[in-house]
């Protein structure tokens, strides 16, 4: 037994997955006073967060629940004595919590193992405790794993210093029992929650609540602590887990560390050289750093107390491992800067979202990530409280004590320390470790960047002579492009526009080719490799938008010893990014510094003498003999190609060697330099850096790009196209490891972000060592073959086809290129069938489509159902009309496909008791009354995406189900933009935006950045409309099953799993091909991993991405799928013929294109769809019969009624194993295996159901006024929602008269306060505010404002939260006081008055106005493309903080301008009495010129043209239209890439 | 590629041919090449399609749609449309040995399919091939490439018509040494006899491929029929492979009264013996059509052959009998894109015969009873009509269409020369007999498309030998992919065969 019941890895489960997130608070007394009112208040806290935790299947049993305090002294020594024991002096004995087998011979056996090593490493056991629990309360499946808890008590030596000395004997003391256990039979049968001389942790598998009444010690009186800190789990399983439960031994984490696998492949490779006066020979002892089970909280705790305990101070450890942002940081001190820099040399970041508290017990601190993506607000007392937390309000204290009320900033550190009694703000703080070293004179002495490296080679140009450059030029160049697989798709479709536009290349429509595993053509060693992303539990991030969090830097050389920093440790070469040009290489490869010593490797095999096992075998013994001899630069090169000389697949080579240093010990001693032919787009470098590349050379793309311009391809001079290349694909690896939100080259280098499929599991443990590949597949011999084929096209075969490249055709379709579902036969037949209603050619076309036993494309492609030998008769299945209501259509935005295909699709869905999808474009309100004839072209889902375009109550209320697009097959991880010229008035009005004038969906949802974040959207959207289903979009990758399962412990109703094949407008090709994975993998894990949570009765699970048939439906529902999307195919049957050029507005059928021209040529009605979905349906019927089922819910979850079949002798698809596919979990026998209970979704405990709706039941039935007062607190979540959607079914988008409702609150007020609230509703809040505040905010006013009785500064105090207003579209609000980060976030029309706020503000605003009469934090008006804000620039530093790529600065102008400004602050003091507001207009003359004036020159231009088309006569849509064709040429500032 | 909105903002044209009055009094070609400039508009009408059906070459209900070869046609319209001839003609290449010929007589299935073909006229695709090839032969690209090494295998192959020479030009280029047998004074097959010198010049166009090939190393021997003047066993004995490519040069006749009569001519006679003319044979053959009513029966291209052949020769009168219906104007609703468009076609005969005589020659609906004859000076059974009947097609009870006669609708029409130009019905039987080569059920020589392999070891057969009568485009793509397999069978492959599943 072990205190988790974690399932074993199992099909396609594992429990490495797992995901957590939470609420967390500090409680703290300044000065240090201990008191039993600080453990009481920081319970309270966690009571109040409890909503930011979860219960699995069992209402009570909670995902953890604990508290991290100081010693208490008092309390042990009490409990002690009453055993007959005393304690030593506090400080000279150690108290450990640990959990323990109830068994009592295994505790007794362990707890002799421990006795001994801490008796051998000289210390005295004093005795044991065992703690008392109540375990009345707690819920069975935890019950069943609960272990016994004991405290140990340790006494010191007599050497030994009380403090730090004795802390490190305890850890390594702790480190010993750990090892010694984990290699013993009791592995996993023992915990060490702490065991300290100075903390104590109290945790378990508890709700908040439960807490206190399970250790009764917390509510004992002697239970003194100054400093509590709390945390409240999300966990995204329901398997209970005792010792996940935080706090660690150390810290609380809300977040998780996106770059976990690289760090720890890191931190293992460091080991090797780790030296340390501290530990001495001890330190063998404390390997690995990072105990393998933990979680990736724990593993960071691990790491931290490493750290602190072998020389630096806690602070340092963080900064080292949470560093601010620096890289692109100009204004930082320059000292903390050298200090940054100087530690990223010997240690990469550990990126991802992340507020963290900790404490040794005497320092207690909190720090936020670089992204700020948590919350985390702090207020100070004036009896010397801090109280920080996720939220505000967690704790009852009465206004007027509270003298400062704060937010952690992004990057920033608050540090408190009890024993000088202060709280050490962040520049002191970080000045004073800066200072420590001269880490500016060690940088200036040791590091080398490469332009001065450059400045000392004179002669560049015969350098790259030397290198061979030139002779790539002759005829050969082509037979070395196919060598390396190059096709003429490559040249034309991804080299050339990377080289012209500087950017990745997009592309339309979904990728439906095969999977390399299936294809026969020789494909790349890359295209194996699937991307991963972030979705819920952690969000992508904008790497353009929000630049300045990102970095590209590499370092080059060997790494120093971590434990003992000195001026050498940095002496290694910088680089910008990891391209390096040829005579870059050159550089490096000639590098004469001390220090450095570069050695070639060459990655070829020739054919005839040896295999390509053999070569990399010699290859890795080469390396390690070179590191022997002091080399610390490898460079890994396959130039000389030749007849017989066939190149080594780079990432092979690359991952291999990387891995083998890794297991040696040596990899931080060298750098990984790779001088290859083979890579060329962002993926192919993206992937080798992810798997431990530190710099690239792709020599034959830039002999390519050299060619290219030299025939004229290209017009742009050679250098030119080079840069433009490199930018491109810099800023495309950025971009990928945005999308699994890590910020840094450094972290993600190694971090192996990928799913491999298709790969045999010897070849990864050899090469790519922890990579998920789940249904196995080709060996090294096939990696050999391909890279044979390859060669032989070049230099064997007939001249012209020799040398001239292969089409290709990954993008477009070739006959003889790369297999597509679509192709022009199948494209015809199904258009004929659903234009004729012809079944017999919708049969044809099935057997297409399934038949491929000569073209392999898709994982069902090799999946069997296992068919009775007579099928039962049809009339006995369920008949189509049911099936179809299971059908729905995909997300597809109006914008994105004209009006005429947008409605035709809804038509036909509505007519078929399906479900169309409006997409992210928001739908025209007209259409949510039917037309005459009866037809309903109101989509029946409303997708609720990152833009929120369109979104408000009127929209929400219109639904049958609402979606929230949390990723999407072909890109995800990505967010999106609509350029401009695609931007028709239509659309903008649709949308709410202006015409002409681009549109960005940033990569996050900005209120969703993990999972207790999603249940509240959730929530949010619930309330919105009771009656709609919440489906939440995920796409299929590894892992996503314990995300669903998450998805489904927030209430989700509906989870859709797609493929990564589905469909776009527009996406960088990057993305359609190689991220994300089929929905086979994904929809079987999720289904496998919800049975075995007991969840998957409660959610209703959906799938789509290329569906095209009957058996693909069948199949999908044996796996587990319950309802199923098609966007493609219903495309096609209205007239799509797969152009792809969707994102250009030139789709020549009217489908995908808004041009009024291209319009008229739309050919598609209604009933083509709808015959296509009962064709569909009638071929699901058939199989069903075949199989012997005769309704839709009997199949889902049997794949015991499929089989791969494994008769095709294909070449590489031979290796692939679908077992983990086909796996059903034990308990799905006794279990329901589809939806089969409704979500709990709790809203009856909402204010609006428990008070708001009684109390205004009159004034919304009537429009009478009425004015109430009320209090709240945080606890109360998405207040008036409910009571909007009321108003709003009653009145529609037009809501009441102004101020009709006015509710006055007092408090803090819970998350999403006053979401989507519409016309006609004030709210008032006295008090503050938490995150989200006017979410979606539809047209009412919100004024918030502090408490009479604050005594603190309005406009230096944070009063709402973050993510305020985000995707608001009409309103009025007033704050007096600060917001937090990204206030405004894509307001697209309320009118707002604030006091100051965080980073990111107005970030993609569309609309609207926003007055901010204090200070905004960096990166303001990034990716605002409408609305105005207007800034009090009181301090004149505002031109540094705002992000000036798309908008103009200015004065106010005299009139229009200062008139409407004036009147906000007016409005402003009149609804909030702000001191601010009174005393800028009290000297308006004199700071009316201090107000900036910040408008997007896009919408300005837009604006300026359209009302001079007005005031030439036109009417506003004429108008409109032509100042929309006016600017349609102009160049668009909004870029995706 | 091409011009994203090249297609909106540009309509389609073709070049200019030489005007009907102009060209009926030569034997040259009548077709004229684009301006450059012209050509690179019309390549920005192409629309990179994600998928191009124009290259598709898939088959429906039996018609071609798309090009049986595959061409290259987005990548090479867009390189038309940059101005990059040279890299244009190296991708057209790739997948055609002889543009030069499809350029010309091809039916260009690729523009029935094209996706502008939507909702517009197509793209000019068959215009743009002439034109790549054309200035690529101008500007002294195309050269003789002789491979750079030598296999040490050796095919035959018998038949010199585009498949023969397709097969024989890419088997030569993998190295292997090549000899074509032709029976007939003249290599080329139906590309030499069968198309007449105004669509296809023999001296400028196909001699100009030929003595490239040679150049190349292809061997020719005319005048030698295997299984006649050689056995095809002494074939196999002497080259490691045969590839069968004699075409299907049985000719459908007209089973009516009056066939034996003097001045009833099969159409491919009358073609081939013209062609010897213009090139200056000794030609007992000639058949003129001077001064002759003239009756051609048969609608297809080679029926219009010979109705531009005679008005050359000075014909009095051209009709031209057609039994199917005259197609419409436009698509029908059961003939929808992609599919090979049934519309009307008025081609380069029929608009000479508008110019001469006024009207369009052919007769729709019309089938021949019976040919009248009159005895000559010399006694013989000459030809003086024609009498014919319209009908209209009916379905039997098995659903088969049958021509129904209309009553009252007999006519005659005066003829001296009555050319029959009424298709093929498969090879011929000589060699099949002496090989005892295996037949499919419509007398072609059995070989699956793809491996090519007839009963016989080291026999492959390809083009219409195989297939049946077939357009030119179709027996190039034959020659190249029996190749391909001769190749395997004979050497390392090349390419992916080793592990793929494709042919």
């Amino acid at each position: 037994m072990t205190f988790t019941k974690m399932p074993e890895k199992q099909g396609l489960y594992s429990p490495e997955f797992e995901h957590d997130a939470c609420g967390m608070g500090i409680v703290s007394h300044i000065k240090g006073r201990k008191s039993h009112q600080i453990v009481e208040q920081a319970l309270e806290v966690l009571v109040n967060l409890s909503h930011r935790g979860a219960s699995g299947s069992e209402e009570n049993t909670g995902d953890g629940a604990g508290i991290l305090i100081q010693l208490p002294d008092n309390f042990l020594r009490q409990q002690m004595e009453s055993e007959g024991v005393l304690l030593p002096e506090k400080g000279d004995y150690g108290a450990g919590m640990v959990f323990l087998p109830q068994d009592q011979k295994k505790r007794a056996e362990i707890k002799e193992i421990i006795e001994n090593i801490v008796s051998t490493e000289g210390q005295k056991l004093i005795g044991w405790r065992k703690v008392p629990v109540n375990a009345a309360e707690i819920g069975k499946s935890a019950l069943e794993v609960m272990p016994d808890f004991y405290q140990i008590f340790i006494e010191k030596s007599e050497n030994l210093e009380a403090g730090i000395d004795f802390e490190r004997k305890l850890y390594l003391i702790r480190k010993k029992i750990e090892n010694k256990i984990r290699s013993s039979k009791y592995q996993g049968e023992l915990y060490f929650a702490s065991l300290s001389s100075r903390t104590l942790v109290y945790k378990g598998m508890l709700t908040p609540e439960q807490m206190e009444c399970f250790f009764p010690d917390l509510s004992e009186p002697e239970m003194e602590s100054a400093i509590a800190l709390v945390h409240s789990r999300f966990s995204t399983n329901t398997f209970p887990s005792w010792e996940r439960a935080h706090p660690n031994r150390y810290l609380i984490h809300n977040g998780e560390i996106n770059t976990m696998l690289g760090n720890q492949n890191w931190m293992r490779a460091r080991e090797g050289i780790f030296a340390s006066d501290i530990f001495s020979d001890d330190l063998k002892e404390l390997l690995p750093v990072i105990a393998p089970e933990g979680s990736d909280s724990a593993r960071f705790d691990n790491v931290l107390e490493f750290l602190a305990l072998s020389g630096r101070s806690l602070a340092h450890s963080i900064m080292m491992m949470i560093p601010e942002p620096w890289e692109h940081n100009e204004e930082m001190e320059s000292k903390k800067r050298d200090f940054y820099h100087y530690h990223s040399t010997l240690m990469e970041a550990w990126d991802g979202p992340a507020a963290m508290a900790f404490t040794d017990g005497c320092q207690v601190g909190a720090v936020l990530d670089r992204n700020g993506l948590r919350p985390s607000r702090y207020y100070l007392t004036d009896d010397d409280l801090l109280i920080l937390s996720s939220e505000v309000g967690v704790l009852e204290l009465p206004e007027e004590k509270v003298i400062s009320k704060q937010r952690l900033e992004p990057g920033k550190m608050l540090l408190l320390d009890t024993a000088e009694g202060r709280i050490i703000n962040d520049e002191e703080l970080k000045a004073e470790i800066a200072a420590a070293e001269p880490y500016g004179q060690w940088l200036a002495d040791e590091l080398i960047e490469l332009k001065d490296l450059k400045a000392k080679q004179d002669n560049l140009e015969s350098s790259a002579q030397v290198s061979g450059i030139k002779d790539l030029q002759s005829a050969e160049l082509v037979k070395v492009q196919k060598s390396f697989g190059y096709s003429y798709e490559d040249l034309q479709k991804i080299l050339i526009p990377m080289a012209r536009d500087g950017v990745d290349p997009i592309g339309s429509m979904g990728n439906d080719t095969s999977l390399a595993v299936l294809s026969d053509q020789p494909q790349l060693l890359y295209n194996y490799f699937k991307q991963r992303f972030a979705q819920v539990t952690n969000p992508p991030i904008d790497s353009i938008r929000e630049k300045l969090i990102t970095a590209s830097n590499t370092f080059l050389g060997s790494e120093g010893n971590l434990l003992q920093p000195k001026a050498e440790s940095c002496r290694q070469l910088e680089l910008e990014h990891p391209l390096l040009k040829n005579e870059e290489l050159e550089l490096i490869k000639n590098l004469d510094q001390p220090g450095f010593k570069t050695a070639a490797l060459e990655i070829i095999f020739d054919q005839e003498k040896e295999s390509l096992e053999e070569r990399l075998q010699d290859l890795f013994k080469e390396a390690e003999k070179l590191i022997a001899a002091g080399v610390n630069i490898f460079i890994l090169s396959d130039r000389g190609v030749n007849g017989s000389k066939v190149a080594v697949p780079a990432l092979l080579a690359v991952s291999g060697l990387h891995h083998y240093l890794i297991q040696k010990g040596l990899r931080t001693e060298v750098s990984l330099v790779l001088e290859s032919g083979e890579p060329r787009e962002v993926h192919h470098f993206a992937t080798l850096i992810g798997y431990g590349l530190d710099a690239v050379n792709p020599y034959l793309a830039y002999a390519t790009l050299d060619k290219l311009v030299e025939v004229g391809d290209l017009e742009l001079a050679q250098k030119e196209a080079q840069k433009q290349y490199i930018k491109a694909a810099v800023k495309g690896v950025v971009k990928v490891m945005a999308k699994m939100g890590i910020s840094t080259v450094q972290s993600y280098r190694g971090a192996q972000i990928f799913e491999a499929i298709g790969i045999s599991e010897a070849v990864i443990d050899k090469y790519f060592c922890r990579t998920a590949s789940r249904i196995g597949g080709i060996g090294i011999e096939e990696i050999e073959k391909e890279s044979i084929m390859r060669h032989d096209s070049a230099f064997k075969g007939v001249r012209v086809e020799k040398e001239t490249l292969d089409s290709g055709g990954n993008f477009s379709w070739r006959k003889d290129g790369e297999e597509h579902l679509y192709d022009p036969e199948t494209i015809y037949l199904l258009q004929r069938a659903v234009r004729e209603d012809n079944y017999q050619l919708f049969k044809e076309y099935r057997a297409k489509i399934n038949n491929q036993s000569t073209k392999m494309l898709t994982l069902r492609g090799l999946l069997e159902p296992d068919y009775q030998p007579e099928p039962i008769p049809l009339e006995e299945v369920e008949p189509a009309a049911e099936i179809m209501k299971r059908f729905k259509t995909g997300a597809m935005s109006y914008g994105s496909i004209s009006q005429e295909a947008h409605e035709a699709l809804a038509i036909a869905m509505n007519r078929i008791g399906g479900k169309s999808n409006t997409g992210e474009g928001g739908e025209n309100p007209e259409r949510f009354t039917p037309d005459q004839n009866g037809d309903l072209r109101s989509s029946a889902i409303k997708q609720v995406a990152s833009g929120r375009f369109g979104v408000n109550s009127h929209y929400l209320v219109n639904a049958q189900e609402i979606q929230i697009k949390m990723a999407q097959g072909a890109k995800p991880g990505e967010g999106g933009q609509l350029p401009g010229k695609k931007v028709y008035p239509w659309i903008a009005e649709t949308r709410g935006t202006t015409p002409g004038v681009g549109l960005i969906s940033p990569p996050p949802h900005h209120d969703i950045y993990s999972i207790e974040d999603l249940a509240q959207l959730i929530h949010d959207l619930k309330n919105a409309n009771r009656e709609a289903r919440i489906n939440v979009k995920l796409v299929s990758e590894v892992g996503v099953g314990t995300v669903a399962a998450g998805v489904a412990k927030g209430k989700a109703d509906v989870i859709l799993i797609s493929g990564y094949d589905g469909g776009t407008g527009a996406s960088p090709r990057t993305s359609i091909r190689h991220a994300g994975l089929p929905w086979e993998l994904g929809l079987a894990e999720t289904h496998q991993t919800l049975v075995l949570n007991d969840l998957r009765d409660r959610v209703t699970l959906e799938t789509d991405g290329k569906i095209m048939t009957g058996k693909d439906l069948a199949v999908a529902a044996m796996l587990g799928a319950e309802e199923f999307g098609f966007a493609t195919t219903p495309l096609v049957a209205l007239g799509c013929v797969m152009m792809r050029v969707c994102s250009k507005n030139t789709c020549p059928v009217g489908v995908a294109t808004q041009d009024p021209e291209l319009r008229k040529k739309f050919q598609g009605k209604p009933e083509h769809v709808v015959n296509f979905m009962r064709f569909m349906a009638e071929d699901f019927r058939r199989e069903l019969a075949a199989l012997g089922f005769s309704s839709v819910n009997e199949l889902v979850g049997r794949v015991d009624k499929l089989k791969q079949d494994k008769t095709r002798d294909h070449w590489k698809a031979k290796g692939l194993d679908y077992a983990n596919i086909l796996y059903q979990p034990e308990i799905a026998k006794e279990k329901a295996v589809y939806c089969q209970q409704k979500q709990e979704h709790g809203l009856e405990k909402s204010l609006d159901l428990r008070e708001l709706l009684e109390l205004t039941k009159e004034a919304v039935e009537n429009g009478i006024q009425l004015e109430k007062d009320l209090k709240i607190k945080n606890t109360d979540r998405v207040v008036g929602t409910i009571l909007g959607s009321e108003i709003t079914k009653s009145y529609g988008a037009e809501g009441l008269k102004e101020d009709t409702i006015q509710l006055n609150f007092s408090g803090s007020a819970g998350q999403s306060f006053a979401a989507f609230l519409p016309k006609g509703v004030t709210f008032r809040l006295k008090g503050d505010s938490n995150d989200y505040l006017g979410k979606g905010l539809s047209g009412a006013k919100i004024i918030v404002e502090k408490s009479e009785s604050s005594k603190f500064k309005a406009e230096e105090n944070i009063i709402i939260g973050n993510v305020a207003f985000f995707g608001a579209t009409s309103g009025d609000a007033y704050i007096e006081g600060k917001a937090g980060e990204r206030f405004c976030v894509r307001n697209s029309g309320v009118n707002a008055v604030v006091e100051g706020l965080g980073d990111h503000g107005c970030e993609y605003m569309t609309g609207g106005q926003v007055v901010v009469l204090g200070q905004v934090g960096r990166n303001f008006a990034a990716g605002m493309t409408g609305g105005t804000a207007y800034v009090f620039d009181l301090e004149n530093d505002f031109k540094d903080k705002v992000n000036q790529e798309m908008v103009e600065l200015d004065y106010l102008t005299e009139t229009e301008d200062e008139a409407l400004v004036k009147e906000m602050i007016k409005e402003h003091l009149k609804y909030t009495g702000s001191d601010r507001a009174a005393e800028i207009l009290n000297n308006w003359q004199d700071y009316k010129a201090k107000f900036i004036r910040v408008m997007p020159r896009d919408y300005q231009r837009m604006i300026t043209a359209i009302a001079d088309f007005e005031s030439q006569g036109l009417e506003k849509d004429a108008a409109l239209m032509r100042a929309f064709e006016e600017n349609v040429h102009d160049k668009a500032r909004v870029s995706g890439n | 590629m091409g011009k994203a909105t090249g297609f909106m903002e540009y309509q389609r044209e073709v070049p200019k041919e030489r005007p009907p009055e102009e060209r009926i009094k030569d034997w040259k070609e009548f077709k004229n090449k684009f301006s450059e400039e012209a050509a690179k508009i019309q390549g920005a009408r192409c629309m990179e399609c994600g998928i191009p059906f124009c290259h598709s070459g898939l088959e429906i209900g039996g018609m071609v749609s798309g090009c049986p070869v595959n061409n290259l046609i987005p990548e090479w319209n867009d390189l038309i449309y940059k101005g990059k001839w040279e890299e244009a003609v190296k991708r057209l290449l790739k997948t055609n040995n002889f543009p030069e010929f499809t350029g010309r007589v091809c039916p260009a299935p690729c523009e029935g399919s094209c996706t502008v073909g939507l909702n517009d006229p197509a793209v000019t695709i068959k215009a743009n091939e002439y034109q790549i090839i054309e200035k690529a032969f101008a500007e002294g690209w195309i050269q003789p490439e002789p491979p750079e090494e030598r296999s040490g295998k050796s095919a035959a192959v018998v038949g010199s018509g585009p498949a023969g020479l397709a097969a024989a030009d890419q088997l030569n280029k993998l190295g292997h040494k090549v000899m074509v047998y032709e029976r007939q004074d003249r290599i080329g097959g139906l590309l030499v006899y069968g198309i007449p010198n105004m669509k296809l010049d023999k001296k400028e166009v196909l001699q100009r491929r030929l003595q490239i090939m040679e150049a190349e190393g292809v061997e020719f021997i005319t005048g030698t029929e295997i299984g006649k003047d050689l056995s095809l066993e002494e074939l196999q004995q002497g080259f490691d492979a045969v590839v069968l490519s004699g075409g299907a040069t049985r000719p459908r006749d007209l089973e009516v009264p009056g066939r034996e009569a003097e001045g009833v001519y099969f159409a491919v006679d009358f073609l081939k013996a013209n062609t010897k003319q213009i090139l200056g044979d000794q030609n007992e053959d000639y058949i003129s059509a001077e001064d002759k009513d003239v009756i051609v029966i048969g609608g297809g291209d080679t029926g219009t052959d010979c109705v531009a052949t005679a008005i050359r020769q000075g014909a009095k009168t051209v009709n031209q009998f057609e039994i199917m219906p005259k197609s419409p104007d436009e698509r029908q609703a059961d003939n929808p894109w992609p599919e090979w468009p049934k519309t009307l076609k008025t081609d380069y005969g029929q608009e000479e015969a508008i110019e001469i005589f006024g009207s369009d020659p052919r007769e729709f609906l019309i089938m021949t009873k019976e040919i009248l004859t009159e005895e000559n000076d010399s006694g013989q059974k000459v030809v003086s009509g024609v009498k014919t009947v319209k009908i209209s097609w009916a379905k039997d009870e098995n659903g088969n269409f049958y021509p129904e006669e209309q009553d009252g609708t007999e006519k005659v029409w005066p003829a001296d020369l009555i050319l029959i130009a009424m298709g093929f019905l498969g090879p011929e039987a000589t060699l099949i007999e002496e090989a005892g080569l295996e037949q499919d059920g419509r007398s072609n020589v059995k070989a699956e498309y793809g491996d090519f392999k007839t009963n016989l070891e080291g026999v492959f057969a390809a083009g219409d030998m195989r297939r049946g009568q077939s357009l030119v485009v179709n027996a190039i793509d034959e020659g190249r992919k029996a190749a391909k397999a001769v190749d395997q069978y004979v050497h390392v492959p090349f390419t992916e065969p080793i592990y793929g599943k494709n042919n």
